[in-house]
């Protein structure tokens, strides 16, 4: 009922593809976004900040970048959390080399630079697909992390061999290091993460979106037909790179403060995965649900037991979070491979209809 | 040659117009298989031109050759009046050679409306910049192609199923759908590879229409590939006879019904 078309007619070609066909899509965002930027920075604690709105925001578009290269243009990936890396490098070098430069400009500018690292690994997927690729992503992974140890440059030549983010000020309010506030980096993620996904969303649905997705279905024909596969191809690694980087830069910068070589490791670079495959490949929103699911779980799984008054052991919920986690990963490999973003479709579906059954 | 590029009257009055494209010489090894052996032809504007033969004649191999997937060992392939220097298919395709597959390759993922705006990849300009904002340059150019599509759509009747996944389709419409995706470039020259191959009669019967009225409405020049010899003899105007990676007929229908080599090969010859 509340999902109701009738009535919502469209008389232009410009109306059928808006973002919105219909008029509930519009408002439901409006009111996703309303919670966001006012509710709840006003209503949510330091804890809720740090534990759940910023991360889950930051692995979001992570996870965002990824799948515009592994869902919508079919390129397997396994170096995402080394993407990460590079960014959150890049723009830790920049801020040390020109502490004048706006802090936001650097993270977007740190993209830049995984971009060009992502391209450069994505030149194997000429050649080779599938597993074979992801091996070659695989093998991106092991090297940067590697590199990020042994290039005492990156780090400044710090004696831990870790980053550590300064205090960086933009008009008056500090944005990252030990004195900025939590509800200004969330702002400052926020505005980020809603920038590149209204652009990731205009990319995938336009003539470029097609050609990638035209590589993923079937690439030969995708050739015949006049796509430059190699220009489809590396156009995805550069743009999902340059996203993940940004993430990476964001993570560091805008939540964690502080990194290590080995927090880019594979299990950030699976942890993406679980997030971008639960939520759904070739989907924009689902790498929102997917986070919120991932992010969100463990902190249920922590604070759900208090407020019962039951006590549980937190080495026990740790490994809770780690079947379920699995679990989840499981069941939806079988049961819908598309992911919470299509569900999220075939009960929006059903709304429409309702109440007749089809 | 010379003599022939004014192009010539077909039976039911339709002007066929000087050469689009000619084949010289064409020679295709695979190691020690020769797919196709020394190989001329040529395809005529605004003409329908089969390409007929047993199973593993070559036929397909011509098709791809023609595409610019396999580069022949020896021959020339001239294009609008020029060779064709070696390129990649995706290049033959941007010069307008548009073609159709035998086994179906929709892009199954997409809907029947995103895989015909695929078509018209080649007509799009925006930089990706320009994609990014979308206000402006993508979004008319996005309006505009999608009433091209449209056109075709309506042209091939397949309005109602525009917005269904192409997975979900049954197999005459996505044949369908094949030939309104190639159709949606605005090729010069068309290619379809068995177009009629696994459908029963009324499917067919629709084909036939549609490729009658492609050439008709549109002009397109179309170069097929049929196994079903009633469909070839009432379509094309002229057809070329492979067998074993040789030409052994070329001409007008009731020619090459009428050419004995080609019934031999057909029917089969008593070998002593």
């Amino acid at each position: 009922m509340l999902y109701r078309t009738a009535g919502q007619f469209k008389t232009s070609y410009r109306a059928d593809q808006a973002l919105f066909p219909i008029r509930q899509d519009a408002f439901l965002l409006g009111l996703i976004l309303v919670c966001a930027w006012v509710v709840f920075p006003l209503t949510a604690s330091e804890f809720t900040f740090q534990t759940i709105l910023t991360p889950i925001l930051i692995y979001s578009l992570a996870a965002l970048g990824l799948n515009i290269l592994t869902g919508f243009a079919g390129q397997l990936s396994l170096g995402t959390g080394a993407f990460m890396g590079v960014g959150a490098y890049a723009c830790y070098k920049m801020i040390t080399l020109m502490p004048w430069m706006n802090p936001i400009i650097a993270i977007l500018l740190s993209g830049v630079f995984s971009a060009g690292v992502g391209v450069l690994f994505g030149i194997p997927s000429l050649r080779i697909k599938g597993f074979y690729l992801a091996i070659a992503t695989l093998a991106a992974q092991f090297f940067l992390v590697w590199l990020f140890e042994k290039w005492a440059w990156l780090y400044n030549y710090n004696a831990s061999g870790a980053i550590q983010v300064p205090n960086l000020d933009m008009f008056g309010f500090y944005v990252s290091g030990p004195q900025a506030s939590s509800m200004t980096q969330y702002y400052v993620v926020l505005t980020i993460v809603s920038l590149l996904t209204y652009l990731a969303i205009n990319l995938t649905r336009g003539n470029l979106g097609r050609t990638w997705k035209a590589t993923r279905d079937m690439d030969i024909a995708a050739e015949l037909i006049g796509i430059n596969l190699m220009k489809s191809k590396l156009t995805a690694f550069a743009v999902s790179s340059y996203i993940v980087g940004v993430a990476g830069a964001l993570f560091v910068f805008m939540w964690r403060g502080a990194a290590e070589p080995n927090l880019f490791d594979i299990p950030l670079s699976f942890r993406v995965l679980f997030i971008a495959i639960i939520g759904g490949l070739g989907s924009i929103m689902g790498n929102y649900l997917g986070a919120i699911l991932i992010v969100g779980l463990p902190v249920v799984l922590n604070t759900v037991p208090g407020w019962l008054g039951i006590h549980v052991e937190s080495a026990l919920l740790e490994h809770l979070n780690i079947m379920i986690v699995g679990s989840l990963i499981i069941f939806f490999l079988i049961i819908e491979p598309h992911g919470l973003n299509q569900l999220w479709r075939l009960i929006r579906e059903k709304l429409i209809i309702w109440p007749f059954p089809h | 040659m010379d003599a022939l590029t004014e192009g010539y009257v077909t039976e039911d009055g339709r002007r066929i117009g000087g050469v689009l494209m000619e084949m010289k010489n064409i020679t295709l090894r695979f190691g020690g298989v020769v797919a196709i052996k020394d190989i001329s032809f040529d395809i005529r504007e605004g003409e329908i031109r089969a390409i007929i033969g047993p199973n593993g004649a070559g036929k397909s191999s011509m098709l791809n050759v023609i595409s610019g997937f396999y580069h022949p060992q020896e021959g020339e392939v001239w294009y609008k009046g020029g060779v064709r220097p070696s390129m990649k298919p995706f290049e033959v395709a941007r010069q307008g050679v548009g073609r159709t597959f035998q086994n179906i390759a929709l892009f199954e993922g997409m809907t029947v409306l995103d895989n015909v705006m695929t078509g018209r990849l080649t007509h799009m300009k925006a930089s990706i910049w320009e994609q990014a904002i979308w206000w402006g340059k993508a979004e008319r150019e996005e309006v505009h192609n999608r009433e091209q599509v449209e056109k075709i759509i309506d042209f091939l009747e397949i309005q109602s199923i525009r917005k269904t996944p192409v997975g979900r389709l049954p197999y005459g419409l996505k044949k369908r759908v094949e030939l309104a995706r190639a159709l949606a470039a605005e090729p010069s020259l068309l290619l379809l590879d068995e177009p009629m191959a696994g459908m029963n009669v009324e499917e067919k019967e629709d084909m036939s229409r549609f490729i009658l009225d492609v050439n008709d409405e549109f002009g397109t020049t179309i170069a097929l590939i049929e196994h079903d010899m009633g469909v070839v003899m009432d379509l094309s105007d002229r057809v070329v006879v492979m067998d074993y990676g040789k030409k052994i007929g070329d001409g007008t229908p009731d020619e090459v019904r009428s050419n004995q080599d080609v019934i031999d090969a057909y029917l089969g010859v008593a070998h002593d």
